[in-house]
């Protein structure tokens, strides 16, 4: 507990390059996650709706994906990005844009198959309703994302979990360069290496209150909005 | 829009699932004007029924044939009400309004004919109001102005008082009767018999998924020409 307390105490001395590594790892955790709902609740929403051959070996591989190891997805997505690689051209390999670009394949399954779940249990729902009135196919799936918007929040905010806690995509692609790529999960995984687990514990306690801070937050706007619309 | 969707023919039409026969060969011309009600006890198939006519479900024999062959026409001049109505999480406008987007109005004429619609059936006042949290009466009245916005030909409704106290039921009775003036012709399920004959013209009655007899209301009920439906006028009276 001590050790907490004072690594805290160090973690807000670093100030400037604290504050910069906060915002780096939330700039990077919410563009992807917000790149993956805008992706992922479509696609959960289509499959939930969608009858087609081979729909359930889809939704089984994609259960399957939400497990995928960031050090896996890292390497791939280096791999894509590196210098020789067929996105090499791009450039972004060691930047900001290469850790969203793999946060991004990470968390996309989790928001599509949690929601995929969510929205066929509201598909039985309305499916007829929704037919009735002539919605079929795409409009009927963001009718449905619209409709359970409320109910959408907790796949997005798994997927938030998964963005600000993994540590081994991020590492890989980004490569930890301070001042440029150092994120949260970077910085404790390097703190606890050179030995000063003092300042790693701070920092782990600044990352889990963001991440608290912002799950509440979501809580109380879906708490209220669900009040008013029912 | 020239000519009717109506006459709706059905020609042998058999629906089954997981190998359980639920609608047997039947066979209907169903026509424009009179109020068509369909009776039939618990399990009958009276909803599998009107799902394939209203094109929900497809029969696994036989045929359904509108007097229209464009499947996005002959969707927008129909309409259904169902037992437990769906609304979409937004205001009590907006649930029509989306109706209205569906079937093709131009955005400048949704309001006005959404609120029009309202005021049908009585809930202009609520127009701002999220439609989820409406009492079930109110929720069935939404369901209803939505279907009035359409201006639909046919409109189907599925038991849609089976839910509600007697006072609500006799509101949704006054704007069926209102579709009926204003010349839509009525399909309706109940088993309530009371019902059937405040708003029927004539009966289609069902057992067992087939039609057992189809008569006018009144001979109907004075002289059921089937033992099935005689036994069912005389199980349910006590409860009218």
């Amino acid at each position: 507990m001590g050790a907490i307390v004072e690594g805290l105490r160090r973690v807000f001395q670093l100030d400037a390059e604290l504050w910069h590594i906060v915002v780096l790892s939330l700039e990077v955790s919410l563009s992807a996650v917000l790149l993956a709902t805008l992706v992922g609740l479509p696609l959960g929403a289509l499959l939930a709706v969608k009858r087609f051959p081979g729909r359930r070996g889809v939704i089984v591989v994609l259960n399957a994906l939400m497990g995928l190891p960031p050090v896996v997805v890292g390497l791939l997505v280096y791999l894509l990005l590196s210098r020789a690689g067929p996105l090499g051209e791009l450039g972004l390999l060691f930047t900001p844009g290469a850790m969203i670009v793999a946060q991004t394949v990470l968390v996309l399954p989790i928001i599509a198959a949690l929601a995929r779940q969510a929205l066929e249990d509201a598909w039985r729902e309305y499916e007829e309703q929704l037919r009735s009135l002539g919605a079929e196919g795409l409009r009927a799936a963001l009718t449905l994302v619209w409709d359970a918007r409320f109910s959408l929040i907790t796949a997005v905010l798994a997927g938030l979990g998964r963005a600000s806690a993994e540590v081994g995509a991020v590492m890989i692609v980004g490569g930890n360069i301070d001042g440029v790529t150092r994120v949260m999960t970077t910085a404790i995984a390097l703190e606890t290496s050179k030995g000063d687990l003092p300042l790693a514990l701070g920092l782990g306690a600044v990352l889990i209150a963001i991440v608290l801070v912002l799950n509440a937050a979501a809580q109380l706007v879906k708490e209220a909005a669900q009040r008013r619309f029912g | 829009m020239s000519s009717s969707i109506l006459p709706l023919e059905l020609a042998d039409v058999s629906y089954g699932s997981n190998g359980q026969a639920i609608i047997s060969g039947v066979s209907l011309r169903i026509e424009a004007g009179p109020s068509t009600i369909i009776l039939g006890a618990n399990g009958a198939g009276k909803s599998v029924l009107m799902r394939l006519m209203h094109g929900l479900l497809q029969p696994t024999g036989g045929t359904v044939r509108w007097n229209e062959s464009e499947p996005a026409s002959l969707r927008r001049r129909q309409a259904m009400v169902f037992q437990r109505p769906v609304m979409l999480r937004r205001s009590v406008l907006a649930n029509v309004l989306y109706a209205l987007d569906l079937a093709g109005v131009p955005a400048a004429e949704r309001e006005r004919q959404a609120l029009a619609a309202l005021e049908e059936v009585g809930m202009g006042a609520l127009a701002q109001r999220p439609a989820r949290v409406l009492s079930g009466g109110e929720q069935q009245r939404l369901a209803l102005a939505r279907a009035w916005a359409l201006h639909p030909e046919v409109l189907f409704l599925d038991e849609p008082t089976a839910n509600l106290d007697p006072s609500a039921a006799r509101e949704i009775e006054t704007v069926i009767r209102a579709f009926d003036a204003a010349g839509t012709k009525i399909v309706m399920a109940t088993h309530n018999l009371g019902q059937a004959r405040r708003l029927g013209d004539e009966v289609i009655y069902l057992h067992a998924g087939r039609v057992v007899e189809r008569a006018a209301i009144d001979a109907f009920f004075a002289r059921p020409a089937s033992a099935e439906a005689a036994a069912f006028i005389k199980g349910e009276l006590p409860w009218v």
